[in-house]
């Protein structure tokens, strides 16, 4: 039977048990769309930006664990694209990305929308394709569904040029599977490795657990569970880690590094054996490299070879996946018993991980944070985060005790991720609850996609903690730029002179994010009192369908504790 | 610092050497030669790339190499002992008076001539990258026109 290439990808996705694609129409992919036109097995999200379609994607893929797919057309969709699929390079997530390209008889003529995706997503992809020939179609998505999933995931991108989504082919079979004679991650633990992993752990007096994504990739969290229990060892998690373990655990020590707790920075410090598994010592971890963990041996689990002794030196690796390796090593390992570290440890830990100045004059972010917490911790909830200061105390101040409940721009710190990633999020997963907690900064950068949310009835809430800044830019020239508040306010412009501050400025802030709401037909509240936050939460949490929270919080909250960029993480400024 | 010798199995596609040249340029490290070519297999094609670093630079271009899904094959030669060589075609000044000198000196080195003018000599030498240098240090001085090196190419020498 004759089949065009955009009936063979619209069948192949079908195949691959594609529920959603994120996607935005254009000249090169018409074919594509009008392949989709009706079909009941996929729905396309039309977004409102295809960066946010990205994002989209890498929400359903971050909440799922399934490839996302998002769609665009050629030149400016694909480069629209390319932030989404950058953040999900660096966060390793399995997306599958389609763009639509010029002829293939105009490659390279500076024809209208053309633009080199190939030459631009090389750096940003795990792997991608650029399709010359229709015959091979059908093994390229095959292969770009199992690049993207297996090994360390990523993202892949598929180039359509438009006469090979147009054009046809005869019989074709649809691969049942793939054999890719360069591609072979390793999966199972060099045993040897993981013996000298469990001698090295049995010798160890103040042993650490640090885990982070790859846990959670590889749905390794009852196996890493199981580890700390038996060796009674403290666990700190990386961002891209949270969820991985219980948050209200006792052995539960908080995210290290820049903005993570002082117990896991003086833990690590400390610690004479740090037990890696699936992170990849970020330097917001790790601050001055060489000041790092100085009396720790380091044994480090990751399934990519090219993460071990990248940044700092590993004794003892062992590259495979994280539950294979776990369960082996959970069976040979010497259970620990409550040592004087552990005390230490619970000592450093005292009541609480992270703290701020409580007041009840004004809105604290935190305390917005401990409240969407304490209303939401025994239902079904994912938070979803932008970037900045608010990304900082969601990871802060909500305790996750499950995999894929926190999702977040970790390596590339993209603001706007938020909202299209909780849109992704909230189809991946009907019946939960999935809240974006956003800077009034960062939801800007994809405000558009309320339409999105709107007409799909896409059930997101955002929380938007307002502070009328750019916080975390701000908080750097609070710290260190001597409070040179360049471009920072979000009231400001280059129209102001003289600037005395937020609270003798005269200039309206926008947009009013009750009213914007509303104009996309999405429930819109504001707290602006500490009284009302409780109040406002419960309203937009439990309404029908998606609402806007804003709250009005002080100006000049800054995160805390905080490593200044390349100082040792024991080193922190605290809150005066 | 050292200069080391990887030789890269990939396939033989468009778009690979790019992706391979990105890995290094991305990373601020510096390509010293980089030869490509088929192998036996049609589908396959070799570079031998030459890179300056240390260690732990090389240990990540081999690894971060690895990691390339058309890359079949990473080979670091470290310092196994190798069969190299490099081409060169050189063009030096050169007039009646001084030709039979420089002709000498080519045919110690086992430098044959490619072209003769009335104002120059081409010759092309195929050897290891060290006699290569020496060759091109001897015959500066006569005045060098136009030097063009292919870059190495390696194979380690079988262990029998």
């Amino acid at each position: 039977m004759k089949k065009t290439g955009a009936e063979i990808l619209v069948d192949a996705l079908i195949r691959e048990k594609v529920e959603y694609v994120f996607g935005y129409p254009g000249g090169q992919v018409i074919p594509i769309f009008d392949a989709f036109y009706q079909k009941k097995e996929i729905k396309i999200v039309l977004t409102r930006h295809e960066q946010a379609a990205a994002h989209a994607a890498e929400g359903y893929a971050r909440a799922t664990g399934k490839v996302g797919v998002c769609l665009a057309t050629s030149g400016p969709g694909a480069t629209n694209l390319i932030t989404g699929i950058a953040d999900a390079y660096l966060d390793s997530i399995p997306i599958v990305a389609i763009t639509g390209q010029v002829p293939t008889y105009n490659l390279g003529t500076d024809a209208f929308q053309e633009a080199d995706t190939m030459g631009i997503s090389t750096p940003v992809t795990k792997h991608n394709m650029l399709v010359k020939d229709i015959r091979e179609f059908p093994r390229m998505i095959k292969e770009a569904f199992y690049i993207a999933s297996t090994g360390r995931p990523g993202p892949v991108l598929i180039d359509v040029p438009g006469d090979i989504s147009r054009g046809t082919l005869d019989n074709y079979e649809y691969p049942e599977s793939v054999s890719i004679r360069s591609y072979n991650p390793t999966i199972v633990g060099h045993p040897r490795q993981i013996e000298k992993a469990a001698e090295m752990i049995k010798n160890a007096k103040r042993p650490i657990i640090f885990a982070g994504g790859g846990v959670i990739t590889s749905g390794a969290s009852t196996e890493l569970f199981e580890l700390a229990i038996k060796i009674n060892a403290p666990v700190t998690l990386s961002l891209m880690g949270l969820g991985a373990f219980p948050g209200e655990h006792e052995l539960f020590i908080g995210m290290p590094g820049m903005h993570g707790s002082r117990t896991a920075n003086q833990a690590l410090q400390e610690t004479d054996c740090i037990i890696s598994i699936g992170v990849r010592f970020d330097d917001r971890v790790t601050g001055h490299v060489a000041s790092f963990a100085p009396k720790a041996k380091i044994i480090h689990l990751d399934i990519d070879p090219a993460t071990i002794s990248k940044i700092v030196k590993v004794d003892i690796p062992v590259v495979g996946d994280a539950k294979n390796i776990l369960t082996t090593l959970n069976k040979i390992v010497t259970p620990r018993t409550t040592s004087e570290w552990n005390e230490q440890i619970k000592k450093w830990k005292g009541e609480r991980l992270f703290s701020y100045k409580h007041s009840e004059k004004a809105i604290k972010p935190q305390y917005v944070i401990e409240q969407i917490y304490e209303l939401t911790k025994n239902t079904a909830t994912i938070i979803t985060t932008e970037v900045g200061q608010t990304q900082m105390w969601a990871a802060q101040y909500y305790k996750y005790s499950l995999p894929r409940t926190f999702i977040s721009s970790g390596g590339l710190g993209t603001m706007g991720f938020g909202m299209p990633a909780a849109m992704g999020a909230a189809l991946a997963c009907p019946g939960t609850l999935v809240i974006d907690i956003a800077g009034d900064g960062s939801i800007q950068m994809n405000i558009q996609e309320l339409a999105t949310i709107s007409i799909n009835k896409i059930p997101v809430k955002v929380a938007i903690i307002n502070n009328e800044y750019l916080g975390m830019v701000r908080q750097w020239q609070d710290l260190f730029w001597n409070k040179r508040y360049s471009s920072t306010c979000l009231r400001g412009g280059f129209l102001c002179v003289d600037c005395k501050g937020p609270a003798h400025c005269k200039t309206k802030y926008v947009p009013d994010f009750v009213r914007l709401a509303e104009s996309y037909n999405i429930l819109g509240l504001r707290a602006t009192k500490h009284a009302d936050v409780v109040q406002v939460l419960k309203q937009g949490l439990e309404a029908d369908g998606p609402a806007i929270m804003e709250f009005i919080v002080p100006p000049e909250e800054n995160v805390f504790p905080m490593v200044p960029a390349g100082k040792p993480i024991d080193q922190a400024l605290e809150e005066l | 610092m050292s200069i080391r010798t990887i030789s890269v199995l990939v396939e033989n596609h468009s778009g690979t050497l790019s992706r391979i040249a990105g890995l290094f340029s991305a990373r601020g490290y510096n390509i010293s030669s980089l030869t490509v070519g088929e192998t036996e297999d049609p589908s396959v094609s070799r570079m031998t790339i030459v890179v300056g670093g240390d260690e732990n630079v090389i240990e990540q271009v081999v690894k971060h190499l690895n990691r390339l899904i058309d890359v079949i094959k990473v080979i670091d030669f470290g310092n196994a002992p190798l069969i190299e060589r490099e081409l060169i075609l050189v063009r030096i000044d050169s007039t009646k008076s001084n030709r039979h000198e420089i002709v000498e000196l080519a045919d110690i080195f086992g430098a044959t001539v490619a072209h003769v003018s009335a104002t120059s000599i081409t010759f092309e030498l195929s050897s290891t990258c060290d006699k290569v240098n020496d060759f091109i240090n001897l015959i500066k001085p006569y005045g060098v026109k136009e030097l063009i090196r292919t870059g190495k190419i390696a194979m380690a020498q079988p262990k029998k």
